[in-house]
């Protein structure tokens, strides 16, 4: 979820970064001191989830929120998480899996080494929100066998009819009052104060409204942001340690007005290489990218002038933009609702109408899917909400295959040739549609 | 509908049930619903869905677990990645190619992310069949995850009812749940008595049997069940030197038929499996009194088997039915077998071998896919694992 290598031992110097990127740097980077600290400062540490996750409710406890998924990405970013897979393969995990699983089991054989360089911590809970992923159960299973702490389930109800109901709801809040908030009362010996977690989320709709503001200039021409390569630094804070903190509240108000500046110079985003040449392409892309490859992967698209202007990745930690909101005036069910509506919890025709609803109200040339081999939450029926985007909106759409942090499954050669059929196609397309007009 | 269907050897029960295996077209649900006006059939895939409300709307329960070795999928390759599991696309064939057009709805229990985006692929692809992702909760409180469950079975009655055209009574539901109760012993009787005689009743035969249960009606099957028990214990058959295995993993995706006869003749018997878990998800029998669903949900949260797609609370419990069930069945050892690219069995066959490490039994495991064709590296690894079990058992 978050690009930035939040240390690195050899600085790119060659990449610019905004200043926003460089302040998220900054975040991170506290933030994995503050977690490998724990054992030295008597901080708690909590395991769990960016989708469903509670960061507001877990910091009412004083607990540190640690990211196993994010953990992977951080890894597959400096390059470690082939090694830490074929470590797990080698100690019996089927190549088949979950790529984040992997290179998580592989880094803890390794001596779980965070990327300041320091040992984490062992978790002193695992708060399992089960939400939009089956994997995520199995693997804190794994992790619950290896660290022996208690494991906390949130269950989220899956939105297999397009919408939640009165009793998904009810069944959540139930699991957060009943049994959610109790536990971690008494893990953290710290007394539940509703209070905070309402204050937490009045900060949380703040960052939340920026965001926004800053995922929405994409409609713009040119876009000032890429929306998917660019987004994923966007959505690092908010969807892993930060959100209800004033740090997120000032990181997306400095984003928001640092994107708003670009936007009225009329400049597109920037890139690894600079400010991005003319746009030519505006694209739709559903799906995680590849981590492995993360700037070779983005190049391919800026190189031909192809700017993403919606992503359904950068929803996976929340859908903000059709209007939710946390509510700090129902705390325990604005978790609940948040939770039911992150992207990978809607049913497959939702997210059909979702991306269908993005190349419209975007402006794209059409809907490109990366489908991620580790990742079936995502992966499975991609290929028929393509064709069903395609029929819907009349835009051409393109599938490529990669994975998130196995560079086994990053095919440069392959990748860029679909992309470069990809772009022949749309301008196909403009021809034959100027030939008519 | 429970009357006796008079084939008295176990050769006719078996061949019976084989023509029901290899019949890719749903002949004999397609007759129980041309029987009557108005029937309705209702399809289910693994792991399990509560037969008895479809049952008590009047409705034929059809389950639905691929299309096994002899489907030639063309058009469901077309919908999934190379890596993804061979299940849904073999389940798409079968239905874009017609083979389900007179099913009139589709369940998809929560089991995996694959199936569970099934469910809105059918949706997509068929929007005049009544579709529903069948949740249940992985919270076991009564009033929490009870509740819940309580209000999704409710959904899944007015549902069911609204097709049928009338509600569902409880005394139908009543009525539903004591013949599933009744179905659900003689699985187990079955699976018993395979325990003590694997040599009676071979895994193959025993797959045969409890798999027409899927396309029968459960009066049908009760039947079947009380017909075949009664012919294998009334025969005696050669007792090989084999071991005894329990096969985890296969819970989902089938394996081919060859693969399971295959297991045997490598010198397993196999005493114990997770196939067609639906058939035995219940461990107790149902209370047919007070409330239905109440009832139903309160067995599922407190009697129902363990497996990879429902979580464990319990870390010290974790792996343990496994355990069980190799005592119980005085079995050997383990087989893993699971399906390629089936997150659930991969993801938690590690935890599993731990557990086993842990109590001293011997497993072995490969992968397999529904259309395997090639069984001789299984059939060596199976026997070497046979020959290992005899050759260091009690040392």
């Amino acid at each position: 979820m978050n690009p930035t290598p939040a240390t690195s031992k050899s600085p790119a110097k060659d990449v610019e970064k905004d200043a926003s990127m460089r302040k998220q740097k900054e975040m991170m980077a506290a933030h994995y001191d503050r977690l490998t600290s724990a054992p030295e400062t008597g901080a708690k540490v909590c395991d769990t989830f960016v989708p469903g996750n509670l960061n507001e409710l877990i910091m009412c406890f004083d607990l540190v929120n640690n990211l196993p998924e994010v953990n992977a990405i951080q890894n597959g970013l400096r390059r470690l998480s082939g090694g830490y897979v074929l470590e797990a393969e080698k100690i019996g995990h089927s190549e088949d899996v979950c790529t984040y699983v992997k290179s998580d089991l592989g880094m803890i054989a390794k001596g779980n080494l965070a990327p300041n360089g320091k040992k984490f911590p062992d978790p002193d809970v695992l708060l399992l929100s089960y939400t939009g992923c089956f994997t995520f159960m199995k693997w804190f299973e794994l992790l619950r066998e290896r660290y022996k702490c208690e494991t906390i389930m949130l269950h989220t109800p899956y939105m297999g009819d397009g919408k939640f109901t009165r009793n998904m709801v009810e069944y959540m809040v139930k699991q957060l009052r009943d049994d959610v908030i109790p536990k971690l009362e008494r893990i953290s010996g710290v007394k539940f104060d509703i209070d905070r977690l309402r204050e937490n989320l009045k900060r949380s709709v703040t960052a939340e409204d920026d965001l926004v503001g800053v995922l929405q200039t994409a409609k713009h021409r040119p876009s000032p942001i890429d929306a998917y390569f660019g987004g994923i630094y966007y959505i690092g804070p908010i969807f892993g340690a930060f959100r209800g903190t004033d740090d997120a509240i000032e990181y997306y108000r400095f984003l928001r007005a640092e994107v708003e500046e670009r936007l009225a110079e009329g400049k597109g985003p920037v890139t690894p290489d600079g400010d991005m040449g003319k746009e030519k392409y505006r694209l739709v892309v559903e799906g995680p990218p590849n981590y492995t490859n993360f700037r070779q992967f983005w190049k391919m698209f800026y190189d031909e002038g192809a700017v993403v202007v919606a992503s359904s990745y950068t929803k996976v930690g929340g859908v903000y933009d059709f209007g939710f909101r946390h509510d700090p005036s129902k705390p325990l069910e604005t978790l609940a609702e948040y939770c039911l509506g992150v992207y990978t919890n809607r049913s497959l025709p939702m997210r059909i109408d979702m991306l269908s609803q993005y190349v419209r109200d975007y402006d794209a040339d059409g809907l490109l899917i990366n489908s991620i081999k580790s990742c079936n939450s995502f992966s499975a029926g991609q290929l028929l909400m393509m064709r069903e985007v395609e029929k819907r909106t009349g835009k051409p759409a393109a599938f490529i295959e990669s994975d998130l942090v196995d560079p086994r499954y990053f095919s440069a050669a392959n990748i860029k040739n679909r992309l470069e059929s990809y772009f022949q196609m749309i301008e196909q397309r403009r021809g034959a549609a100027r030939a008519v007009a | 509908m429970g009357a006796p269907l008079n084939m008295a050897t176990t050769t006719e029960i078996v061949a019976h049930a084989t023509r029901l295996y290899e019949d890719l077209n749903f002949s004999s649900a397609r007759e129980w619903k041309a029987a009557a006006p108005g029937r309705k059939v209702v399809g289910y895939l693994p792991i399990y869905v509560p037969r008895e409300i479809i049952h008590a709307a009047g409705m034929l329960p059809l389950g639905i677990v691929g299309g096994g070795d002899q489907l030639e999928v063309i058009h469901g390759d077309a919908y999934y990645q190379s890596y993804i599991c061979r299940i849904p696309r073999s389940t798409i064939e079968l239905g874009v190619s017609g083979r389900l057009d007179f099913v009139d709805g589709m369940l998809f229990p929560s089991i995996c992310d694959v199936i569970r985006n099934l469910s809105g692929m059918w949706k997509v692809m068929f929007p005049q069949v009544y579709s529903r992702y069948f949740d249940v909760p992985q919270n076991y409180v009564d009033d929490i995850g009870g509740n819940y469950y309580i209000s999704e079975l409710s959904e899944l009655r007015q549902a069911l009812g609204e097709l049928r055209g009338k509600p569902i009574t409880d005394e139908e539901l009543a009525h539903s749940i004591a013949l599933y109760n009744e179905n659900r012993r003689l699985v187990r009787e079955l699976y018993a008595l395979r325990a003590q005689r694997p040599w009676q009743t071979p895994a193959a035969e025993v797959y045969l049997v409890v798999r027409a249960g899927l396309v029968l009606s459960v009066e049908q099957h009760s039947t079947l069940l009380r017909e075949y028990l009664a012919a294998v214990s009334a025969e005696e058959r050669p007792r090989r030197d084999n071991c005894r295995v329990v096969v985890t993993g296969v819970f989902c995706e089938q394996p081919p038929l060859n693969l399971i006869k295959s297991l045997e003749l490598a010198g397993c018997y196999v005493v114990d499996d997770d196939l067609l878990l639906v058939t035995r998800w219940l461990t107790i029998d149902v209370s047919t009194e007070g409330d239905p669903l109440r009832n139903l949900a309160l067995a599922f949260l407190h009697h129902s088997e363990s497996t990879a797609a429902k979580y464990e609370p319990n870390e010290k419990e974790k792996g343990q039915h496994l355990v069980r069930a190799v005592k119980r069945s005085g079995a050997e050892g383990v087989i893993f077998a699971s399906p390629s690219f089936c997150d659930p069995a991969l993801l938690d066959r590690p935890i599993l071998q731990h557990v086993l490490t842990a109590a001293g039994i011997p497993y072995i495991a490969f992968k397999y896919a529904e259309n395997s064709g090639q069984m001789q590296p299984i059939r060596e690894q199976a026997g070497t694992f046979a020959d290992s079990i005899k050759l260091w058992s009690g040392q």
